[in-house]
């Protein structure tokens, strides 16, 4: 294959896999900017999105209701969860916090796992076609999974759309205000309460948009697919720069960036065109680079976030923490 | 302050002895009724004991939150399963072993006592020990859910490394044929171990270390007490007892495969150290009767409904309750001081515990 059209399509699939690590990161980040939580059940709220979509598709439902269905319930669960679990602890030390999050996903896994046991569902769960979403795009010599076109789409409206809330409406700057200092916010009069569950509603509708994409690329559900993708997403956040939206955002697809280059690289001596290299270059590809090495990507993804954590706590646009971590 | 006398010494050894005979017994009546199902428990409850006990070292002392431990068990039930795997079974599922290692077996008897075992536990131990001061050395510096992420990133990458190892672990395929070594009398001499050690850590001057630079690191350190060597020597610690549990499980229940050893195990056992107290070593043997016996019991509500995720459910609610209202577990930071048991004078003299719990 022509290396540029390679390197076009791996560009591609770098930009909508970040997509999709940005909707679920900035979910994160804002919950962390405003609580100090580290909200792990986040990941299951996108397994939880996605069995929601899994149903109504199964029911014969239109797309668009699919959609609104799958979004509203994942909205639902995410500020049941802050409700529930999250205020009673507010203020709690973080790693608390951070333990309550597992146990909110250790309930929503098993929840799920019951849920589907009652319906007679197997598991896993086949995600049905969804037709707008199967099927490749051809442009000249590349082909791009349709779904991939999409995630790459959707998720910039969205995440712009997410910008200008932020930063032109009312809550939207009140939840910053509350992100810079939430005592501070609360005296000047704002509702803490309802910034704090603004956030998670809306981290929780754009990780129910993900979740729909990522089942559609998955192809099948089971109550546990939700833990490597808040992995994926907090170390996104935690590239970027945890705690601010434009972190996440430039997290996510620096990750996505990172992950292709990982699964690209090895085995690249084998596709390189025969002249491209000389012969000796192109064997100490193959050596060292061998195609078997793509399967310690997430190993080497961890250690890329031990590295971040260690020398760039801040992540690439962080602002200089007001407190340190050491 | 009384000298501790020689009466002294025998008033405060009476009531852990009486702990330790009355265990004895317990074991020796299972064995003799040979009831499968109740030594499998006590076994299953002995294990857990020594990773709780081994997280609570690390994480309830030095208040640095690893949630990378169940890695450190991984890493020791393969090395010394790999160890005392019998040659033809190695032959047979292992072959493309490094010759050195297809060529061990680690048989050795003393008597009809496996020795082999032993040192194959205390070898894969000692190894693990290494790695955890290497991982140590680069993550202790961090704190907060900080360290709990990048731990959490250690568990993920030993779980890629052996998945992909296939010349020694098999890869995703199970691991099996282990020989049974492990019984009532293996599992409860490390966990006796186990307690003696931590406790004795507890009463140290590294113990105090550790609480110390937990609870305020500034003025430990002003005071001269550094951050790393109390960490690292609590990480390294518990890894060693955390591998040994590792080596017990693997002949145990002799065949696993590395799906075994990841966040759902790690769950489980911070929910037994959370329950019975960060920081107390009876609450670490509380937590984990009262979550080994709990899941216990769910699962037979479980096993013939088909309802498989209640007990998950159950465990989870239990855990938000016990965060939200009782956030330092049943004991806290406190001790059933059982060497006051038969002190005269209610024990008095004797040392105050630790019971700083915030």
């Amino acid at each position: 294959m022509n290396i540029v059209f390679y390197s076009l399509q791996q560009l591609v699939n770098a930009l909508s896999i970040g997509s999709l690590y940005a909707l679920m990161a900035v979910g994160l980040a804002m919950v962390f900017s405003i609580l100090r939580l580290i909200n792990f059940a986040h990941g299951d709220l996108i397994m939880v999105a996605a069995y929601f979509a899994a149903f109504a598709l199964l029911a014969k439902l239109p797309l668009g209701v699919t959609i609104l269905l799958m979004i509203g319930g994942a909205v639902l669960v995410g500020l049941l969860m802050e409700r529930v679990a999250y205020r009673p602890i507010r203020g709690a030390p973080d790693v608390a916090a951070l333990l309550t999050s597992f146990a909110v996903g250790q309930i929503l896994q098993n929840g799920t796992l019951l849920v589907t046991r009652l319906m007679q569902k197997p598991n896993p769960l086949a995600f049905p076609v969804i037709g707008a979403l199967s099927g490749v795009f051809t442009f000249g010599a590349i082909t791009i999974p349709r779904v991939n076109v999409v995630s790459l789409g959707l998720g910039i409206v969205l995440l712009v759309l997410l910008s200008l809330f932020v930063t032109r409406t009312d809550l939207g700057l009140s939840m910053r205000a509350a992100a810079e200092d939430l005592p501070a916010a609360r005296l000047m009069g704002i509702d803490t309460n309802r910034v704090i569950a603004t956030a998670f509603g809306i981290g929780s509708g754009l990780a129910a948009v993900a979740g729909l994409l990522f089942a559609v690329q998955a192809g099948q559900l089971t109550p546990y697919m939700g833990f490597t993708p808040v992995l994926k997403a907090f170390i996104a956040a935690v590239i970027g720069g945890f705690g601010s939206i434009s972190g996440a955002i430039v997290g996510g697809y620096a990750l996505g960036g990172l992950e292709v280059l990982l699964t690209a690289i090895p085995g690249i001596g084998d596709i390189l065109p025969p002249n491209m290299v000389s012969p000796g270059v192109q064997a100490w590809l193959k050596q060292w680079l061998p195609s078997s090495l793509t399967s310690y990507r997430d190993a080497f993804v961890f250690v890329v976030l031990i590295l971040v954590l260690l020398f760039r706590p801040n992540g690439i646009v962080g602002r200089r923490e007001r407190e340190e971590m050491g | 302050m009384n000298l501790p006398t020689q009466e002294r010494i025998l008033e405060r050894a009476a009531g852990p002895g009486v702990a330790v005979l009355a265990l004895g017994l317990l074991l020796i009546i299972l064995q003799a009724a040979g009831l499968a199902f109740w030594q499998g428990f006590v076994i299953n409850i002995g294990i857990f004991l020594i990773l709780v006990l081994s997280l609570n070292l690390s994480n309830g002392f030095t208040g640095v939150f690893s949630l990378g431990h169940i890695g450190f068990m991984a890493l020791g039930a393969y090395t010394s399963a790999i160890l005392t795997l019998p040659l033809h079974e190695k032959q047979e599922y292992l072959p493309n072993l490094p010759t050195w290692l297809a060529g061990t077996h680690f048989d050795f008897r003393l008597g009809s006592f496996p020795v082999g075992f032993l040192a194959a536990t205390l070898i894969a131990a000692l190894l693990v020990s290494l790695v955890a001061l290497l991982v140590g050395l680069v993550l202790m510096r961090l704190s907060g859910h900080f360290v709990a992420v990048a731990t959490l990133g250690f568990l993920v990458i030993i779980r890629v490394l052996l998945f992909n190892a296939d010349n020694l672990t098999r890869g995703s395929r199970t691991f099996s044929n282990v020989t049974p070594y492990t019984n009532l009398w293996w599992v409860w001499a490390w966990a006796l171990l186990t307690i003696y050690i931590v406790w004795r850590v507890k009463q140290s001057p590294m113990g105090r270390a550790m609480y110390a630079q937990r609870e305020d690191r500034w003025s430990a350190q002003s005071i001269g007490i550094e951050v790393m060597p109390p960490r690292l020597f609590a990480f390294v610690v518990s890894a060693f007892f955390t591998a040994v549990a590792g080596s017990l499980y693997a002949h145990f229940i002799t065949s696993f495969s590395p799906t075994v050893f990841y966040f759902d195990l790690t769950f489980k056992v911070i929910t037994m150290l959370v329950v019975g107290g960060m920081g107390s070593v009876s609450g670490s043997i509380v937590g984990t009767v009262l979550i080994v016996g709990l899941s216990e019991a769910l699962r037979r509500i479980e096993d013939p409904t088909q309802l498989y995720g209640i007990s998950g459910i159950v465990l989870a609610v239990l855990f938000i309750l016990i965060i939200i209202f009782r956030r330092d577990g049943l004991l806290g930071q406190r001790e059933i001081a059982l060497d006051r048991l038969f002190m005269k004078g209610g024990g008095t003299g004797g040392e105050p515990y630790i019971t700083n719990a915030d």
